[in-house]
């Protein structure tokens, strides 16, 4: 049976979900058992015109960016979107809380207008194009993407978990950061992730974005119960990219 | 130099392989003359120093930590002194000691990564680690072995290997257990000899880097009589004096190159170089045993100018921030694990945080209103204030090698921006160039 070709692309993104790869180590040398990696510019030299798996990496924040993501799409059978940048649009869409304009004034000077200096609103991956499977997080953790691949090579639909953060943090036996006076993001994020960060003392803000249909009712118990505002809620909520 | 040739070449690399980012490459010569000789970068800009306007002092390493996959933690660090400088927060010995202990296992992390899985590859005749797994299989094993410790060690201290969680303005969330850091003390140890291993193999190749010399400006931290990465004030080998770490934009001076609209940096000359070379020049007095006894065996002595030989200082580096962390969990371990957690007010001001990122210094610079709100933000990258280091070093290393096969050509060129370690997806916060 011919390995799955499977290609790694990159967009605007700190590269931090690849390296998750790179640091699967052994497990990674016994994937590549299993699958052909036909390009990976990060860590290899190899290129290829035709893949069986796209795995993307990243936001989209130019035309010619959304060009490149369609040329991809259009030849992968299957395309997985890779952490929170391509899934969410992440840290990155904070940028659309401001004017275009005043984004380039601000960091580029007199410079803003070149044409070069283009930028449009960020967006992630379903925004341009039809994504078939999420790997959400940021960074994601390998062993979701592994279990990703893993079904795609034995024909099994991968299943995200679509209840809250809550439920792993109390399997955890985690005191809640409310009882800290913090803001968390636990109550609507998509679990999956263990609930590392309350594992860690630390908020969760939200970087495997919501669950399908987030129980906004129950959270507003949770704000008002411990003297915290939605208003506070949605700031939290922007820095990954959930509107 | 070369005699005129009738030497034609195209060279057009879109978007460098092994390596973080997009860059390009082009070199056009006719007849014997370059035309065109490019460094350039077409990263997509994110904006982050406009992005964290409106955010709260709370939640700025959250969000600059994603600046960068490999130096994640560096930039937490540079956030987090700048939040503590404008808000006179003051921290802990045992959190500056833990804080050194991380930003030490990102630097091994991110040395083995680079020499190991993205630079080896060329000295080997390889096109990447995947097929060194077959042909230098313990050399592999090795590196990937020096690597997953610096990861543990993250893993560890910060809560992750990639965007720590446990940083917070004037502390850690939480804190290792003595038997964790017992664990990491024995990892550490065991890397001792597997990077005898990885110095030895460099050494054996080390022929296949190019000797290519241009006399130039480095500028690190300094802070003697240590090696510094996390605090000091900043040195040149142009000057004996030190500028404190706040006066980072007279150092910078980002200017607009005539022939280009990249933003690039100089101080002293037309541009400088940071990283692990810079950091070698200014401090190798004060290199531990091991690390100074690698540098002595790689050939490499103070005041060298050869770019490719970055790589060579990273092993060295990796030596020194090993002896070093184990010193750190010496200390730790003797005066035990004190139970603290930070809370702070916010209060209004502007701070700057400058570290060494494993490829050079870094800065940043935020203002705070009254509630801890960032109004501004100003951030160095260290790959930018390498590129146009790189560009003069593209306009002097080309006309030496222009005789020779194209292909070799580019793969020098390739290996020379290699060297560097760029991180082009940090420096592309705030700087976008393309045009062929």
């Amino acid at each position: 049976m011919m390995k799955p070709r499977i290609a790694i692309f990159d967009f605007a993104c700190c590269e931090g979900c690849q390296l998750q790869i790179v640091n699967m180590e052994d497990e990674l040398l016994s994937l590549l058992e299993h699958v052909q990696p036909v390009e990976w510019r990060e860590a290899m030299s190899d290129q290829s015109d035709d893949y069986d798996i796209a795995i993307v990496e990243g936001s989209i924040t130019r035309e010619e960016d959304a060009d490149r993501l369609r040329e991809i799409r259009k030849r992968a059978k299957t395309m997985i979107a890779l952490g929170a940048c391509a899934t969410l649009g992440g840290v990155n869409k904070l940028k659309n809380l401001f004017e275009l304009q005043e984004v380039k004034t601000e960091v580029y000077g007199e410079s803003a207008n070149l044409p070069i200096l283009e930028t449009a609103r960020v967006q992630a991956l379903h925004e341009v194009v039809d994504v078939d499977y999420r790997v959400e997080g940021c960074p994601i953790d390998a062993a979701e993407l592994t279990y990703v691949i893993k079904c795609l090579l034995i024909g099994r639909t991968p299943v995200a978990p679509n209840y809250p953060v809550c439920v792993e943090c109390k399997l955890h036996e985690n005191v809640c950061r409310y009882e800290y006076d913090e803001i968390c993001l636990g109550p609507i994020t998509r679990a999956g992730c263990g609930a590392r960060c309350p594992s860690n003392a630390y908020w969760c803000f939200g970087c495997r974005g919501p669950v399908d249909e987030p129980n906004v009712h129950a959270a507003t118990q949770v704000m008002e119960q411990y003297g915290k505002s939605v208003e506070d809620l949605k700031v939290k909520l922007a820095l990954f990219g959930t509107q | 130099m070369p005699t005129a040739t009738t030497k034609t070449i195209d060279i057009n690399v879109r978007h460098v392989t092994r390596l973080e980012g997009h860059g390009n490459i082009v070199v056009r010569a006719k007849d014997g003359v370059i035309e065109k000789n490019e460094w350039q970068v077409p990263e997509a800009p994110r904006f982050f120093e406009a992005m964290v306007r409106g955010r709260s002092f709370e939640d700025i390493q959250t969000v600059v930590s994603r600046i960068c996959g490999i130096c994640s933690v560096t930039h937490s660090f540079a956030a987090l002194k700048a939040i503590e400088d404008a808000m006179d927060i003051e921290v802990s010995p045992q959190t500056s000691m833990l804080r050194l202990l991380t930003h030490y296992g990102e630097q091994l992390e991110s040395h083995a990564l680079h020499v190991g899985y993205l630079v080896a590859p060329d000295l080997l005749n390889q096109k990447s680690v995947v097929p060194l797994a077959t042909t230098h299989a313990d050399l592999v094993k090795t590196i990937v072995e020096i690597h997953r410790v610096g990861n543990l060690v993250m893993e560890k201290t910060a809560g992750r290997k990639t965007h720590p969680i446990r940083l917070l303005p004037g502390g850690f969330s939480m804190l290792p257990s003595e038997a964790e850091l017992r664990e990491l003390m024995q990892a550490l140890e065991d890397t001792l000899p597997r990077l005898e291993a990885l110095a030895a193999a460099i050494a054996d190749v080390s022929g296949k880097l190019p000797s290519f010399e241009r006399d130039t400006e480095y500028v690190a931290l300094v802070n003697p009589p240590t090696y510094p990465f996390y605090e000091g004030q900043i040195g040149s080998t142009d000057i004996e004096a030190l500028t404190p770490v706040a006066d980072f934009e007279s150092v910078v001076n980002e200017y607009v190159h005539p022939q280009s609209t990249a933003k690039w940096c100089k101080w002293h000359r037309e541009s400088y170089a940071v990283g692990a070379l810079a950091r070698y020049n200014l401090n190798a007095d004060y290199l531990q045993p091991a690390a100074a006894s690698a540098a002595n065996s790689l050939g490499l002595t103070k005041g060298v100018c050869n770019p490719f030989l970055n790589n060579v200082a990273q092993v060295v580096e990796s030596f020194q921030v090993v002896e070093r962390s184990l010193q750190l969990i010496d200390v730790l371990l003797s005066t035990g694990i004190t139970e603290e957690r930070p809370r702070v007010t916010p209060k209004a001001g502007v701070g700057v945080g400058g570290v060494e990122a494993p490829r050079g210094i870094l800065f940043h610079k935020y203002e705070f209103d009254d509630d801890g709100i960032c109004i501004r933000a100003n951030l160095c990258i260290p790959t930018n204030q390498n590129h146009a280091n790189i560009q003069l070093d593209f306009e002097a290393f080309v006309p030496q090698i222009i005789d020779r096969e194209q292909d070799e050509v580019r793969h020098l060129m390739e290996m020379l921006v290699r060297s560097y370690d760029p991180c082009i997806s940090c420096s592309t916060h705030f700087l976008n160039v393309e045009f062929i």
